[in-house]
């Protein structure tokens, strides 16, 4: 794994998502830093309809929700 | 995918336990929904003492009666449409709305804006991605409008301290609106007022594909739900049901008459008016919505308030502004602040 990126303007839901997707990490113990991404371009770029989502290697994993750490962990594992 | 593709093993090892606790969870919830009543009844009267006769007395009333009503409403209200929206997702309704003529297209637009799981700060995404697919901007707007404005709080909320017919007057009329509005802005044909980067973002990458999901998984996500929502709003909640309460008891009867009342002309539009640029108060507003109406306010009225502060927003309005020109922000919010003021003098003719 080389990227994790959260998607969304910053909305409250976004900011969310970043913290879980950031602690999965660390309590899977993986080498690699979660960037959140709030440029618009960017987001519609990779095609995502709705906020937040979820980008690991240039792959949409997931979109308009907010999963649980656990569920992360499992998505990033 | 892989979430997905995860959870039949974890199933097989304990049958359904999630289905199982939320089944039991409805048993609950409908037996404390039976025994709030009486339960409510003998709070206030033999344990508080309160009596209807004084303000603290009919204040307090209000509150222990609503509140819990309400709570345990909304919890189910979102739930199931948690779990219903499960079944929607954004580019499900895309793929739909794609190639529809206009007029079905707007009231098709309109019935999944409310289905389809929505965030207002997600609208810029959401409006790239149907006008690239050639949903025609109209019918975007249909959808647009019917997400925010039809939404499962104001539903709750309206169902608990209203009753069924005045939260099925606003489900049907804010449909109305989001058709005929976005009908409208169809009809003007501001497509060239669309800002020029609109046009230049589409690209190679492949979409997202949630892939299909199982029931275990619906059911989490309407739990999400319930915990994303009520766990954020029952504080709102509260706090409106307690102003509610203040107004029930000490604001004397018929207060509102002349402000708020059918007399008073002028009040739908100063209601809309007011009503726009707040935003997300959904949840605290309608209970003091709820006790200036019995003091005396008309149900047009307060209903056009309750429309322009749910469905229209100043944030959403700015989110906007990155995707279209100022000359379609204005269509949009003239035709639907309009749609709002008609459905307001309807009602306080109608009724």
């Amino acid at each position: 794994m080389r990227s994790i990126e959260v998607l969304g303007p910053g909305c409250g839901n976004c900011r969310v998502l970043y913290e879980r997707t950031r602690q999965a990490v660390r309590e899977l113990g993986l080498e690699c830093e979660v960037e959140k991404i709030t440029d618009l371009n960017v987001i519609v770029g990779y095609r995502v309809m709705s906020t937040p989502a979820l980008v690991v290697d240039g792959q949409v994993k997931l979109a308009g929700r907010v999963p649980s750490v656990e569920q992360l962990k499992q998505l990033l594992s | 995918m892989s979430e997905a593709a995860s959870l039949p093993r974890a199933r097989s090892r304990r049958p359904h336990p999630l289905a199982w606790r939320i089944g039991m969870g409805l048993v609950a919830w409908v037996a404390l929904y039976a025994a709030l009543g009486p339960a409510s009844r003998w709070l206030a009267h033999s344990v508080l003492r309160a009596s209807a006769d004084t303000h603290l007395g009919s204040a307090l009333e209000f509150f222990i009666f609503d509140s819990p009503k309400v709570l345990l409403l909304l919890t189910l209200i979102v739930f199931a449409v948690g779990v219903i929206r499960s079944f929607f997702t954004p580019e499900r309704t895309r793929a739909i709305l794609a190639g529809k003529k206009e007029s079905v297209g707007n009231v098709l637009a309109a019935g999944l804006g409310v289905v389809t799981p929505f965030c207002s700060c997600s609208a810029v995404p959401l409006f790239l991605g149907f006008l690239t697919a050639g949903v025609p901007l109209g019918v975007t707007f249909s959808f647009l409008i019917a997400a925010p404005m039809v939404n499962e709080i104001a539903l709750a909320l309206l169902f608990g301290l209203f009753g069924w017919k005045v939260a099925a007057l606003y489900v049907g009329t804010g449909l109305a609106i989001a058709v005929v509005a976005g009908w409208v802005i169809g009809r003007l044909h501001l497509e060239g007022h669309v800002e020029p980067w609109v046009s230049a973002t589409v690209s190679g990458r492949p979409g997202y594909d949630a892939g299909s999901l199982d029931w275990d998984m619906r059911l989490r996500m309407g739990l999400e739900a319930v915990q994303g929502i009520v766990g954020k709003i029952w504080p709102y909640v509260l706090v409106g049901i307690a102003v509610g309460a203040v107004i029930h008891g000490w604001v004397p009867e018929n207060f509102m008459a002349r402000i708020m009342g059918k007399g008073a002309w002028w009040s739908v539009p100063l209601a809309v008016l007011i009503g726009v640029p707040m935003y997300s108060n959904a949840a605290g507003i309608i209970p003091v919505v709820q006790a200036l109406l019995g003091k005396g306010a008309a149900l047009g009225t307060v209903l056009a308030f309750m429309m322009a502060v749910i469905g229209l927003s100043l944030p959403e309005v700015i989110i906007l502004r990155r995707v279209l020109r100022p000359r379609l922000i204005a269509a949009f919010l003239g035709v639907v602040s309009g749609g709002i003021v008609v459905v307001g003098y309807l009602f306080n003719w109608l009724v």
